[in-house]
């Protein structure tokens, strides 16, 4: 599948489609996408949560008052450290940079899965409703304890699929 | 005969935190619950919640339960383990039935209620076949007792229990065949559905199940669509290869010893049905008998906690270890968060309901109190 989200939603289909995520004010716009390494927040319901904005050590991302507020990216703040990707208990924010390499992107987002990929494991990428988009390549596995049990993934794969690929297909036990 | 001056009913979320609360103040606390672990669901709670650092977001619920009971043991407050509170009387004497054999009466001056909600059942043909169970269960296996209800699972209701038990049904190693809501949206919050539709779970909105196959266990569940006014759609029938079925279909407060006391209850839907009355300091029509939690309006773990704490100060403030004007501050506090936690499109509904049961007095009693 190559046809990036063309599917009605998230309250029909259960994943934000390409226009949700694009109309949200966590995502960093066509200017700062493609520039280096840089978040996504695809928060596109007014829940009460703010973890991700304490989290980012650069202030980047703005919830404040109330805390039902969509969270507002940055984007000229965000370095795509990362941090946030594992703070946020919605498991809603990815890295992606599609500066990785030549011909490939790289993307870090939540992982809560047994078993994990190693490094170097080739992995099956998928959108945002769980169809194949490419292969990948795992890069890092970071489950560090401040992560309190959300292990990022780092992977990286083809440039022309940038935007679809969201997360990886579930391993077999 | 046993006294306290504070028996709380079920050592959940809003049981403890009310507990912790009310200790820290200096109440003489009794928690009495018929489980052999007191923290409620918080243990089998293993995502990580939202909210704001001041409600612990970020924090997964079993390592809030585990908090819980560290605050708990380090307070000194007892705790009645297996033991089951079987009818109250209202000069507030408590039977209480322990490890299902001895017999117990305890004198309470007041009484908290927090013992919860229990899981709504859906009638269908095939219901009482193995492999057929609440979505509570099939979590309880899961991450308390490490067992895998099935390896093909159907969910039935798309709420947050809905998504979330699928989600960790997926993290415990099995297959989620499909999430089916009987609404035309789906309930849960968003995060909570990308989650497990980026895991690959379709979910299939106006449709509900039509029967359970199979004649001693699940071996399947036929799926039929559903029109706008919610009728099936006849040739819209489909097989769905699971041997589990969970149902998700929402929660009823746990409320038998609040009807037995005599106390009034309003009917509010979107709170689960037939909740105590009850004002802004947790209490009853009946006085000296609090609520807390689902009982008072089934929401989730995070207002449950906050609700407690209203209840412990009060139950307090009542019992003479806070003056009036203390008891305002700090109910007034919690209140801020609890407001905070109940906005947004999600929260705006309950806000509102609670904000009825406030207002109105009175409301449908039992006339049959003991």
């Amino acid at each position: 599948m190559t046809v990036p989200s063309d599917h009605p939603g998230v309250k029909l289909s259960g994943a934000p489609n390409r226009e949700e995520v694009r109309n949200c004010p966590g995502y960093p716009g066509e200017e700062f996408a493609k520039k280096g390494p840089i978040v996504f927040i695809e928060c596109v319901e007014e829940i009460p949560c703010n973890p991700c904005e304490a989290s980012c050590p650069r202030g980047a991302i703005k919830v404040g008052k109330p805390i039902t507020n969509l969270p507002v990216l940055d984007a000229e703040k965000c370095i795509g450290c990362t941090m946030c990707v594992a703070a946020c208990p919605g498991l809603a924010i990815y890295v992606k940079d599609y500066t990785y390499s030549e011909t490939e992107a790289a993307i870090t987002f939540p992982y809560e899965y047994w078993p994990l990929p190693e490094k170097g494991q080739e992995v099956t990428l998928v959108d945002e409703m769980g169809e194949a988009v490419c292969q990948g390549k795992v890069l890092r596995v970071a489950n560090p304890k401040q992560y309190n049990h959300t292990p990022l993934v780092t992977a990286a794969y083809p440039k022309e699929f940038f935007e679809q690929v969201k997360s990886m297909r579930r391993l077999n036990k | 005969m046993k006294k306290a001056e504070l028996v709380i009913v079920g050592g959940g979320p809003a049981g403890l935190s009310c507990a912790i609360e009310a200790a820290r103040l200096g109440a003489k606390v009794l928690v009495i619950d018929e489980n052999e672990r007191p923290g409620g669901q918080l243990f089998k709670q293993i995502h990580k919640f939202f909210g704001s650092r001041e409600h612990q977001a970020g924090v997964r619920g079993i390592d809030i339960g585990t908090k819980l009971l560290e605050e708990t043991a380090i307070l000194g407050i007892e705790v009645w383990l297996n033991s089951e509170v079987v009818g109250i009387s209202k000069d507030k004497h408590i039977w209480v039935v322990k490890d299902g054999k001895t017999s117990l009466k305890v004198e309470a001056d007041k009484i908290v209620l927090s013992t919860g909600a229990i899981e709504n059942s859906l009638n269908f043909p095939g219901w009482t076949l193995p492999g057929v169970m609440g979505a509570g269960a099939a979590q309880t296996m899961i991450n308390i007792h490490r067992v895998t209800p099935g390896d093909r699972v159907l969910m039935i209701g798309s709420g947050n229990v809905g998504v979330i038990v699928s989600y960790q049904l997926l993290q415990a190693g099995a297959e989620v065949a499909a999430i089916i809501e009987a609404a035309p949206r789906l309930g849960g919050y968003g995060v909570h559905t990308a989650k497990v539709r980026r895991a690959g779970v379709p979910f299939y909105i106006s449709h509900t199940i039509k029967r359970a196959l199979g004649t001693d266990r699940v071996e399947g569940a036929e799926i039929v669509a559903l029109d706008a006014k919610w009728q099936p759609i006849p040739g819209s029938e489909f097989i769905l290869d699971v041997d589990t079925i969970c149902v998700a279909t929402g929660l009823t407060p746990l409320a038998e010893l609040a009807w037995t006391l005599g106390c009034c209850f309003q009917f509010v839907p979107s709170l689960g049905g037939f909740v105590p009355d009850h004002d802004q300091y947790m209490e009853t029509t009946v006085p000296g008998i609090y609520v807390a939690g689902d009982i008072a309006g089934v929401e989730e773990a995070s207002t449950a906690m906050e609700e407690g704490r209203l209840a412990g100060i009060s139950a307090a403030a009542a019992l003479g270890y806070l003056s009036g004007e203390e008891r305002e501050r700090r109910c007034g506090e919690v209140w801020d968060r609890l407001n905070s936690l109940r906005s947004g499109p999600y929260g705006e509904g309950r806000r509102k309901a609670k904000e009825l049961i406030l207002s109105t007095e009175g409301g449908i009693a039992c006339d049959r109190a003991i």
